[in-house]
């Protein structure tokens, strides 16, 4: 152990001390700025110009990015395989969603003040109860926090609570998103079905279509992972943090050495799934739809392989993982979409057999002054 | 009678002299004179006619009264012969010698004389015709006609039915009679004992005859029929809750044959493989390629395939055994993972060689069609079928792993890996051969998949969840648990269905899983002992 709990500094502090936040924070800072001066600085023709078109394709890695250091934050530090991550996203970003809709008032193409486009097609005559307060922004992105917690915080209190762990856990957090899906999927719900909520027009009463408001965007998915990663980085520079990976390593110890190890679980759990429900929410007004396929099983296993590759318990690696796993899927897609399957499943078995440390785990083996005692013990899933 | 001459009704012959002379018959002679009189006498007597026509036993009788009835009996005016007209377009007619009931060929329609109907006598005609299949000597014949009768019977026939019942002897047919003379007298009689007989039947017509009589003034009557429509509902439910049963168990063995292969892998191996749905989904398109290569013979292909979609999963999965889980022993979520990237693999690789579209098995005809119980309730023939090779595939399986050495083997490695080698057990086979007969009966969930749903690359991505749901709610690591936990959700599935819709239905029952492994985290039936704590 390199950095051993310091006394003297406080929780919320001792990140700021670490050389690799240090490091991540100052590359991340750069790199937003950059993009931000190439975008606004220089003409449209230059060779350096940033379109806004990448802008926000980078503002939606940034998400990515967000919600792969949640995934991190319970797979690397709480030994919690979820993959069910997805539905935390997606509620976070319905919940982003709901507002836009709101937004849109009587600018829809049915004009109704008050009832979304896809309510007056189904023929409903008032806004369920569920929709009221959503067009105010401060209820809304309370909501983007609270609807995921929430949902994190009963699944997890009943999961927890009774010891379901391991693989269970894993299978059952599958099981949670694919519930929500076919619900979500259902007109009867409210959230306008298939189709999801789209035609989004203004957010804080700037319009969405314009650069200046997409390059915002970029930038606050830049500051929430900014903030996100140091939430994350102070909860497990923490007591509680040691006490998370303790749980980690050997849970039944943990527990009869006196630690309420579900509340652990449960405590990460629901700060993870609201890092998750922020990503989402940040993600929806920059592609402009949420659908019930954020949902998909497949959406949420594909987050825990960027983690994967970037290298787990290592937080930065899951931002490293996502960017990279992104940008392949973006080339892919455009050049050839038929290879992208059996690209992504390569790299679901290629990461797990041959590099189960990840790419984070590669640079602490060129640099010697990495630490590594995050990185987890052999069994510590077993 | 005189016939009017106008073109469309008029018909005159050409006649063929070789068929005017074929060989008579003992009672074709009697049978001609009963037509001639039938053509000659005035509408007013065509109705006796009728009657001594359908009296005659002739077997003949129903093929001339309904060609009667329908225009196309016909005398060649030359010659007085009797036809049956078979296809009656354009200027010449195709026709058939009404005796021997051999066709003639053609004869100009100017030839030919028809015999002319009413709207009076075809209605008693259709209350003869149908009455006139009662005395054929066929039970089945019998049985059928007696069975169209219900809701059938009018003023005309009824009598004549009721002659026909006491000297009918099987007693099918004369149930399905009493009926539909029943029916007949609450409908237009409003007899009470009538009421009686029709409790409990099943007859669309018998109900709608009962809901008549108890909206009757006759407040007897009407107490009378709604008891015996109480009695219907009663039976009706019943029968509604054995098709919801039998539903639910097909949808259950529908799920425990996509689970079992993983009970074997996932319960009692301990390996989590993401990829069993595409094993599923490979033995399905084994059925369709079985298929392709013996066209024409969809049956033989499918018992084809049963050996064919084993070997084939069961070599993906030793494949996959070989190349990826075996280096991530001990480490379960990893395996997950990997084990995930390979069915994004298989999926795309039938995309992109066989066909991003569903590809449609043929269902022989041996499995096609239903089985009636009675008139509430048939059963679907290919769901019945593979109920039983669910069970079938089970008990295989629970002889497999109770009574063979290779079962012996796998249940020591599995509860002390370390001492059965050092017992002389090779475990690398028997992880090899477990993982192989896991993979071999997902191939075999897929041959029977495939004959009731639509084979394409999202087959396996459909039965992956609830494959998992099911081995993890019965409990990992027991068959039996497996069994009981696919035909519970299957029948608490469609027990849903009615009342919530089918996705509603689905998501309870997630639901309820995820629930229910809070308050038991090792399933319906934990094993106990020393395998639990591997």
């Amino acid at each position: 152990m390199t950095d051993s709990l310091n006394p003297a500094q406080s929780w919320l502090v001792r990140p700021f001390a670490e050389r690799s936040t240090q490091v991540f924070l100052a590359v991340l800072a750069t790199a937003v700025a950059l993009v931000t001066v190439l975008n606004l600085a220089l003409p449209a023709d230059s060779a350096l110009h940033v379109s806004t078109y990448t802008v926000t394709l980078m503002g939606k890695y940034l998400c990515y990015a967000l919600l792969a250091v949640a995934v991190d934050l319970v797979w690397g530090y709480l030994g919690i395989l979820s993959l069910g991550h997805g539905a935390f996203f997606a509620l976070g970003g319905y919940a982003m969603g709901m507002y836009l809709m709101r937004q849109i008032g009587d600018r829809g193409v049915y004009g109704n003040p008050e009832l979304p486009d896809f309510m007056v097609f189904l023929n409903w005559q008032e806004l369920p109860w569920y929709w009221y307060g959503f067009d105010m922004a401060w209820f809304a992105f309370l909501m983007v926090l609270l609807a995921p917690g929430l949902l994190a915080f009963v699944f997890g209190y009943l999961a927890f609570r009774s010891r379901v762990t391991g693989v269970y856990l894993s299978i059952i957090t599958q099981a949670l998103t694919f519930a929500l899906m076919l619900a979500f999927f259902r007109n009867e719900m409210g959230f306008g079905g298939n189709n999801g909520l789209t035609d989004f027009m203004d957010i804080l009463g700037f319009d969405l279509r314009t650069d200046g408001a997409r390059l915002g965007l970029f930038i606050a998915s830049g500051v929430a992972l900014a903030i996100g990663y140091i939430i994350c980085r102070a909860i497990v520079a923490s007591k509680l943090g040691r006490v998370s990976i303790a749980c980690r390593d050997a849970e039944a110890r943990t527990r009869f050495l006196g630690y309420r190890v579900e509340r652990v679980q449960l405590f990460v759990f629901v700060v993870s799934a609201m890092l998750a429900g922020v990503a989402g929410a940040l993600y929806v007004p920059q592609v402009g739809i949420i659908n019930p396929s954020e949902f998909s099983p497949l959406f949420s296993i594909e987050v825990v392989v960027w983690v994967a590759l970037g290298g787990r318990a290592t937080l930065y690696g899951a931002v490293i993982g996502a960017l990279i796993v992104n940008y392949a899927k973006t080339v892919f897609t455009g050049v050839m979409p038929d290879a992208w399957l059996f690209a992504l499943g390569a790299l679901f078995v290629l990461v797990t057999v041959f590099l189960p440390k990840g790419i984070a785990g590669l640079l602490a083996g060129w640099g010697t002054r990495k630490r590594t005692e995050d990185t987890p013990a052999e069994e510590a899933t077993a | 009678m005189s016939i009017p001459r106008s073109l469309s009704q008029l018909l005159i012959v050409c006649l063929l002299s070789l068929l005017a002379l074929a060989p008579a018959r003992a009672d074709d002679a009697q049978a001609q004179a009963l037509l001639e009189q039938l053509a000659d006498a005035p509408y007013a007597q065509k109705g006796r006619i009728i009657g001594e026509i359908a009296g005659s036993g002739d077997e003949r009788a129903r093929q001339w009264l309904e060609a009667f009835a329908n225009g196309k009996l016909a005398r060649v005016e030359a010659s007085g012969q009797f036809v049956i007209v078979l296809e009656n377009r354009g200027r010449n007619w195709t026709v058939a010698d009404a005796l021997s009931g051999e066709t003639i060929g053609e004869i100009s329609r100017r030839d030919l004389d028809s015999l002319r109907i009413n709207n009076a006598l075809r209605g008693e005609l259709d209350g003869i015709l149908s009455v006139i299949d009662l005395t054929v000597a066929d039970v089945g014949k019998r049985l059928a006609a007696a069975r169209d009768l219900r809701g059938g019977v009018d003023a005309g026939s009824f009598e004549r039915i009721g002659t026909l019942l006491s000297a009918e002897e099987n007693p099918d047919v004369r149930a399905a009679l009493e009926e539909a003379l029943a029916i007949y007298r609450v409908e237009a009689l409003g007899d009470i004992a009538a009421v009686a007989v029709l409790a409990g039947s099943l007859n669309t017509a018998a109900r709608a005859a009962l809901t008549g009589a108890a909206r009757s003034d006759n407040a007897q009557l009407a107490a009378a029929a709604n008891r015996a429509l109480e009695s219907i509902d009663q039976k009706l439910k019943l029968n509604n809750a054995a098709k919801t049963l039998y539903f639910g168990i097909s949808l259950g063995s529908v799920l425990v044959l996509a689970a079992i292969g993983l009970a074997i892998t996932f319960g009692v191996m301990g390996v989590i493989n993401m990829a069993h749905g595409e094993l599923i989904m490979l033995g399905a398109y084994t059925t369709w390629g079985m298929q392709q290569l013996l066209p024409g013979q969809p049956g033989l292909a499918l018992v084809l395939s049963i050996p064919a979609g084993f070997m084939v999963a069961a070599l993906a999965g030793i494949a996959i055994e070989r190349t990826v889980i075996q280096h991530l022993k001990g480490r379960p979520l990893e395996t997950l993972l990997a084990t995930f990237g390979i069915s994004l693999i298989l999926q795309q690789l039938v995309r992109t060689v066989i066909s991003p579209l569903n590809r449609s098995v043929v269902t022989p005809e041996w499995m096609s069609g239903s089985i009636m119980i009675n008139e509430a309730l048939s059963l679907t023939l290919n769901r019945l079928y593979i109920i039983g090779f669910a069970l079938v595939v089970f008990a295989g399986l629970m002889l497999i792993m109770r009574k063979t050495r290779l079962g012996l083997e796998v249940r020591a490695v599995t509860q002390n890996r370390a001492m059965a080698r050092s017992m002389g057990i090779k475990a690398t086979r028997v992880d090899i051969l477990t993982f192989a007969l896991g993979s071999g009966v997902a191939g075999l969930a897929g041959v029977a998949l495939s004959q009731i749903t639509n084979v394409g690359p999202n087959l396996g991505q459909n039965y992956i969840i609830d494959s998992f749901m099911v081995v993890v709610f019965g409990g990992v690591g027991n068959l039996w648990g497996t069994l009981v936990a696919g035909l519970s959700l299957g029948t608490i599935n469609q027990l849903l269905e009615p009342w919530a819709g089918a996705v509603l239905a689905k998501i309870l029952v997630l639901v309820f899983i995820i629930l229910f492994i809070q308050k038991r985290p090792r399933g319906l039936f934990p094993q106990k002992g020393r395998a639990a704590e591997g």
